[in-house]
């Protein structure tokens, strides 16, 4: 089966085969960064636009190298110096890109569910580097990658996400793609915040993170996200990380071999105690360096689906 | 319609094939030697050349793959292009002398692209090229140091090469599609 | 001048009439319904109707006009072309315009407009608060003076109880109704869809159904305070329906309509954050759907109303998020309440009552009714014959309906408002 997509909009979109190319093209990927030139020719002449309505440095530059290490030209939009704020709509500023000739549009918007009004409105392929509370595929793929890598399968692992699921568009992404991959998900955090709604999307839901990390090979940290106004959902940060931070008793819960993964960037303190974040058994900043090889895929494939 | 034309046993040509190479190589050169097939049937002849030259001389040469899909210049086509898969090249091609092995030799384009990609990782001596089937055809300026077989062929003809260790036959299948 | 209809099968509830027959109208009245009339003068419009259904003009009473103030999006002249094609012969607007209509003057420039250059019947509701802001009362007085035939603050809900009582009481001697959109704003704070499964997948925010039921509470019990008759919009989920159930068994003022979207969609419409879909209460579950149903088969919703939420499509083709909530519904009301008779919901007969009489009667005016001497307002349709939604040709300035590309039953032939045709088919 090959990957026929025009557009990466969300793990939700895909197939279980689908997921496993992009991870598979992924590992491909990962070894161009060892060369001495860390550069393929595949899309030179190619150009590729990330519209980033929303501040990430991270995920921005990410894509950025992995766009680079493909010889795409790159333009960079942030809404800070756009037009945005003259009032031109989304859909006027991705046709302005367009008419310049870019072929790949990689979006990371606010809102969510304005990647699929881009992919309905131009003839360009989408990505989606993460939109409003929805999905964030790349950074779920990254994490599906890192665990691949670490256990050898992710089918039958037991994976647990902690915190702030109902705004997450990380734990969104990654509770579809480890799904569909076989794993069994957990998620822990304030019922404010674990809405039941997501036992349909195959959760298993729990309030305590005593109880929920016992046996669980791998453990994803959500960030308390206060510029989405988390912090309505329960008292106080102190209250939030006594009862959801992770520390080294908690962790003596899981399997004795478990990774820990966070998106970052780390609350040191809130989400995770330092000696966690900087134990070997944290793969953060592995997670960072597959993330270039993960993008890499996910533009590469769109590139060749582009035409369809 | 469509006639087929099979050549039949390979192993004799191969093995002549290999030995040509190993003849031709310097004994001082085989500790700088890196054999690199590309994939995937150049792949398989690569490692079977690596082998021979471990029987004849009891040394063990360096090996690499390469899929030059990152490479290719058909861009219009990819609709058309393989799955990705991974390339192994041992990061010091720096100073050393490279073989490339593939099983056809025809445009000369998957050459190219594989000597555009080894580039990438340092700057070898030297590379030659070795073919098991050169059908000719060329249309970039690439010719084969060594070649097990020359034959002469029609454009709309297509030359397969089977291995025993992919296709569980050996053999050479010269295919023409709107045969008369 | 008159109109002679020929063989229709005239159905009108007031009268209790289901018969196949001949229906002549003279002047602005209905003159004679007959088995047989034959033509009394060379002048007269001849309809034939064979097939068809001739029945009083249907009654829209929740319809946004948009005019003045938001042009682009609807006028009273398109507003009631749209009207006319879907068999509407009278539709009542909300008053959120620009400026609101919370004033005679407001209220008398429509009346005008609407005399001037509107195809069907145009009654005004005035708003409840001055602009809408839920702080001091309109000049209810003077609108109900001025025509205005309710008060609603339709789509900003009073969220002062102490205001929304005195509204009430203040209202009830001058005999109009209180329309209500019922809601809750804390609860439905930020919200752009139905809360639930789908809202959970897509991460939108969401509006619980509990915040329309406790809307539909405060309502109902200030009803039963003050006396003053209530009618509330657009009821989208089950406890809704069965507030309004048991209200009406205590006795309480109370009639409840619905819109065609929430008694035929589900929230699985957003998937693909499809903004058409998009409207306020939201596109609820199944289980909501058929609640609804049952309403309607029990006599608890009283009225079908189209909700007619005209946007243009540059205000709809944006994120989910900033999109307009509404949808368009005059052109469609008609096809998609006949499904309810196709699957035995409701009979016809009680399909035209919920679109004729009873929503004439709710706000107190003389339509809704076939009866010799009433003024001609009739639709002729063909129930049988299908149709494909084609939103390109609306008669409405708008486009946003999830209903493009439906194929559906219910054809207007005629549509005739005070013994003229404004619309026909042909």
């Amino acid at each position: 089966m090959a990957f026929d997509k025009k557009h990466i909009l969300g793990l939700g979109e895909l197939s279980a085969e689908e997921i496993k190319i992009i991870l598979d093209t992924a590992e491909s990927m990962k070894e161009i960064s060892t060369r001495d030139v860390k550069k393929v020719p595949t899309l030179k002449g190619r150009t590729v636009v990330n519209l980033f309505f929303e501040p990430s440095t991270r995920t921005r530059s990410s894509f950025e190298i992995a766009e680079k290490r493909l010889s795409a030209d790159v333009l960079n939009f942030s809404a800070s110096q756009s037009s945005v704020v003259k009032g031109e709509s989304l859909v006027d500023t991705a046709r302005n890109f367009e008419a310049m000739g870019a072929s790949i549009m990689v979006i990371r918007h606010g809102m969510s569910g304005a990647p699929f009004v881009l992919a309905r409105e131009i003839t360009a392929s989408v990505i989606n580097a993460g939109d409003g509370s929805h999905e964030h595929p790349s950074q779920a793929l990254i994490d599906i990658f890192t665990i691949r890598e670490k256990k050898g399968r992710i089918e039958g692992l037991n994976v647990l996400i902690v915190g702030d699921i109902l705004n997450s568009r990380v734990a969104r992404s990654n509770i579809f793609g480890l799904r569909k991959l076989g794993a069994n998900v957990r998620i822990v955090g304030p019922a404010t915040i674990v809405p039941e709604y997501f036992s349909e999307m195959g959760a298993e839901i729990f309030y305590s993170l005593e109880h929920a990390i016992e046996n669980v090979d791998v453990v994803i940290m959500l960030r308390v996200q206060s510029e989405r106004k988390t912090l309505e959902y329960f008292p106080s940060l102190r209250e939030y990380s006594g009862l959801y931070g992770l520390t080294r008793e908690k962790l003596r819960l899981a399997k004795k071999d478990v990774i820990v993964m966070h998106p970052g960037p780390i609350n040191r303190g809130v989400e995770l105690t330092s000696e966690i974040a900087d134990d070997p058994d944290a793969v953060i900043l592995e997670q960072v360096a597959n993330g270039i090889a993960v993008r890499m895929a996910m533009i590469y494939l769109v590139a060749l689906g582009e035409s369809l | 319609m469509e006639t087929k034309k099979k050549i039949q046993p390979i192993e004799d040509r191969a093995e002549s094939f290999f030995s040509g190479i190993i003849d031709d190589i310097p004994p001082e050169r085989l500790s700088s030697l890196i054999v690199i097939g590309i994939k995937t049937r150049g792949e398989y002849l690569g490692k079977r050349l690596v082998e021979r030259i471990s029987e004849r001389t009891g040394k063990d040469v360096t090996f690499g793959t390469i899929d030059i899909t990152l490479y290719r210049d058909d861009f219009e086509n990819r609709k058309n292009w393989p799955r990705l898969r991974r390339t192994s090249i041992p990061n010091d091609v720096q100073g050393k002398n490279i073989i490339l092995v593939d099983d056809v030799l025809y445009t000369g384009r998957t050459v190219r692209a594989a000597i555009n990609s080894i580039m990438d990782y340092g700057r070898p001596a030297s590379v030659k090229l070795a073919v098991l089937v050169d059908r000719g055809g060329r249309e970039l300026p690439v010719q084969p140091d060594y070649a097990g077989i020359s034959i002469e062929t029609l454009d709309d003809e297509m030359v397969n090469v089977y291995l025993e260790e992919v296709d569980g036959r050996e053999e050479i299948e010269i295919t023409r599609k709107n045969g008369v | 001048m008159g109109v002679l209809i020929k063989n229709g099968r005239v159905i009108d509830p007031s009268q209790s009439l289901d018969m196949v027959s001949d229906i002549y109208v003279q002047g602005d009245r209905v003159k004679e319904i007959s088995k047989r009339i034959d033509t009394p003068r060379k002048s007269d419009t001849v309809i034939d109707a064979s097939g068809q259904v001739v029945a009083p003009g249907l009654v829209d009473i929740h319809v946004h006009l948009r005019e003045p103030g938001y042009e682009h999006k609807e006028t009273i002249k398109t507003g009631c072309l749209a009207a006319a094609a879907g068999g509407f012969t009278s539709i009542v607007c909300m008053p959120n315009t620009n400026p609101i209509n919370d004033n005679a003057s407001v209220t008398e420039y429509i009346l005008l407009k609407a005399r001037t250059e509107g195809v069907v019947n145009v009654f005004p509701i005035g708003a409840i608060t001055k602009g809408e802001k839920g702080e001091e009362l309109a000049d209810i007085g003077e609108m109900c003076e001025a025509g205005c035939v309710a008060i609603s603050d339709d789509g900003m809900p009073v969220t002062d109880s102490g205001l929304m009582r005195k509204a009430m009481e203040y209202v009830r001697p001058f005999g109009i109704p209180v329309i209500t959109h019922a809601e809750d704003i804390g609860l439905s704070a930020g919200g752009v869809m139905n809360e639930g499964f789908v809202s959970t997948e897509l991460g939108l925010r969401g509006i619980p159904a509990a915040s329309e039921e406790v809307g539909v509470v405060r309502d109902i019990i200030l009803c039963e305070l003050t006396g003053t008759p209530l009618h509330i919009c657009h009821v989208s989920t089950k406890g809704s329906v069965r507030l309004v159930r048991a209200a009406k068994k205590r006795g309480a003022k109370v009639t409840a309509e619905a819109t065609p979207h929430h008694f035929t969609l589900t929230d699985k419409e957003v998937y693909g954050y499809k903004t058409d879909s998009k409207m306020n209460p939201p596109l609820r579950t199944q289980e909501d759907v058929d609640a609804i149903l049952e309403g309607i088969a029990d006599g608890t919703i009283d009225v079908i109303a189209t909700d007619h939420a005209p946007h243009s499509q540059d205000e709809k083709n944006v994120e989910f998020d900033l999109a307009p909530f509404g949808i368009v519904g005059l052109e469609t009301a008609l096809s998609l309440s006949l499904e309810l008779v196709e699957k035995g919901i409701i009979t016809l007969d009680e399909m035209i009552k919920k679109l004729t009489v009873v929503p004439s009667e709710i706000v107190g005016i003389e339509r809704g009714t076939l009866a010799p001497g009433s003024i001609a307002d009739l639709v002729v349709f063909d129930p049988g014959m299908s149709r494909t939604i084609n939103p390109e040709e609306f008669f409405s300035k708008s486009r946003n309906t999830p209903f493009s590309g439906w194929e559906l039953k219910g054809v207007v032939s005629n549509t005739i408002v005070s013994g003229k045709v404004v619309f026909s088919s042909n």
